[in-house]
């Protein structure tokens, strides 16, 4: 009887089974790595400066300010919510008629391409691009912010519409068909129960990230709590600036339990 | 079912009288909180520059075409800072994001009551704050340039991949855990043999779907002066060189839309 045995080892497999695309991307990947360090033109002595006084700024935001500017926060977290709101109610409509234009099973060629064309450009910049835009265009203040969070949302919300009544079941929509059901009625009665809680869903996670986002339209002119913060870094009052930032971190941390709640519930 | 009497027939209803009426008043309450808001902007809207907007806009249109081309030469440079920004961005949070969704992800944390909300608080704090509001700080502690811009979004993206991930980790097959433990493997072995193998495919998805998000949120950093492509857009805005505006935005649109490309397919060939 043979009484040697094989030596065999085991080993996890891979991810990615193919040796030689396995090297090549760890090689690529090396390379990439040290030719984007060596042009990064990072100014270390300038960064080693600022350590030692970044320990000074980090101290300069605690702790934080509320009362001293606590009415123009007031102001900006208020103009931020309706900013919110608008933006995500307008958005939703106007992104409906495109969602459903850009869904392949709904719609002719052409305005498929046409809607998609309109999601694609929509999506592709972000908010702050367009509020800058519409700053120059609509002058300062929140309806600049607001716009530029609607189009934020048709991108957003038209897209994952889309996509959801790509999915749906045909069989529902085909049986509401066959009671012979005009085009109005197919749509209310098979796509959109079957897409609505999905959607609701997605809607009030728009609502938080359309939030957000209000936080930063603010920089570039756009209305709402990022003017009041941008105003608090340009006077170097970094306590206040602390202040805003928590209030920011708090209100998105009760809307984000808010929605989940509500998402649990609508489904 | 619910139906109505009719002229001694029953008539199809989607709803009882009840839930109408309840989805009614609902309509109700958030018309009236959407026109309470409309007002208030309204009320803050200098209407007068809104009137004239189509005017305005077709002064800019005419000045922003046609692009100018030759600045392109000036562009390359910005275009492959913004690139490093992103994908350096997203490795820096990578390296953080993984022990921290290990210690958010109930079936490996440490300990649910301590460490479990402390993580939980780091992904809620780095979500909520846009990367361009970390950039203006972190322009004020390290100086402009592309190393803040690097780490504002590093520091935002922690959040977002930690938040993924722990998702994932909870969503494991508990069984091969299992199978691992009872063949007398350590905590170490259970990790390293039982877990990542599954969410493996899910950090990679993770992964590139967040460098692609990244691509596109460092194209405006340099607006605050944290490096990258936006630098370029913002002095050309200054400057009121709108032919200049034009190429950039085209670039910004070309980069977006190629790196949206790349990470379908990568996340298409994973999945």
């Amino acid at each position: 009887m043979n009484t040697s045995k094989v030596q065999r080892v085991w080993k996890r497999p891979p991810l990615i089974s193919n040796k030689l695309l396995r090297w090549s991307l760890w090689g690529g990947a090396a390379i990439y790595l040290s030719i984007a360090l060596g042009t990064m033109d990072i100014n270390w002595q300038r960064a080693a400066e600022g350590s030692s006084r970044g320990a000074d700024f980090l101290g300069s935001f605690f702790p934080p300010d509320f009362s001293s500017r606590w009415d123009s926060i007031v102001d900006g977290i208020l103009e931020s919510l309706w900013m919110t709101v608008t933006s995500t109610v307008i958005g939703i409509i106007l992104s409906v008629p495109v969602g459903l234009g850009a869904a392949r099973n709904l719609s002719y060629k052409p305005v498929y391409y046409f809607c998609r064309g309109i999601l694609a450009v929509s999506r592709t910049f972000p908010e702050v691009i367009l509020a800058i835009f519409f700053v120059k265009l609509f002058g300062f203040g929140p309806f600049a912010g607001f716009l530029a969070l609607s189009v934020g949302t048709i991108g957003f919300y038209g897209k994952l519409l889309a996509e959801d009544i790509e999915d749906m079941d045909p069989v529902q929509a085909e049986a509401i068909k066959a009671t012979g059901a005009g085009w109005l009625q197919w749509l209310n009665y098979s796509v959109q129960p079957q897409v609505m809680p999905r959607m609701i869903g997605l809607g009030i996670y728009r609502l938080d990230i359309n939030f957000r986002e209000s936080a930063v339209v603010g920089i570039v002119g756009g209305g709402g709590i990022g003017a009041t913060l941008l105003t608090s870094f340009d006077r170097y009052e970094f306590d206040s600036a602390a202040a805003i930032l928590l209030i920011i971190i708090a209100f998105v941390m009760v809307m984000e339990y808010v929605s989940s709640y509500i998402r649990r519930w609508v489904q | 079912m619910v139906a109505s009497q009719k002229d001694n027939s029953k008539v199809w209803q989607r709803r009882t009288t009840l839930q109408q009426y309840s989805v009614w008043l609902s309509w109700l309450i958030g018309l009236s909180i959407f026109t309470y808001c409309w007002q208030l902007i309204s009320d803050k809207t200098i209407w007068m520059f809104v009137m004239d907007a189509t005017t305005q806009a077709s002064d800019l249109a005419e000045r922003m075409i046609p692009p100018k081309w030759s600045y392109m030469a000036n562009l390359w440079e910005p275009v492959w800072d913004t690139i490093n920004i992103a994908t350096l961005g997203t490795a820096i949070a990578l390296v953080f994001a993984v022990p921290v969704a290990f210690c958010a992800a109930r079936n490996t944390t440490p300990s649910v009551y301590f460490v479990r909300p402390i993580a939980l608080f780091v992904i809620v704090s780095s979500r909520s704050i846009n990367s361009l509001i970390w950039a203006l700080m972190l322009v004020t502690i390290i100086g402009p340039g592309v190393l803040a811009g690097t780490v504002a979004i590093g520091l935002r993206s922690i959040g977002f991949c930690a938040k993924l991930l722990y998702e994932a980790i909870e969503e494991i097959d508990p069984s091969q855990v299992e199978a691992i433990t009872a063949t007398g493997a350590s905590k170490g072995q259970q990790l390293i043999y039982g877990i990542v193998p599954q969410i493996l495919p899910a950090f990679a998805g993770i992964s590139v779907f967040r460098w692609d998000i990244n691509i596109r949120e460092s194209t405006v950093l340099g607006l605050v002066g944290a490096g990258g492509i936006g630098l370029q857009l913002d002095a050309s805005i200054s400057t009121l060189a709108w032919t200049q505006v034009s190429l950039i935005l085209l670039v910004i649109l070309g980069t977006v839309i190629v790196s949206e490309w790349v990470s379908a397919r990568i996340r298409h060939s994973i999945i």
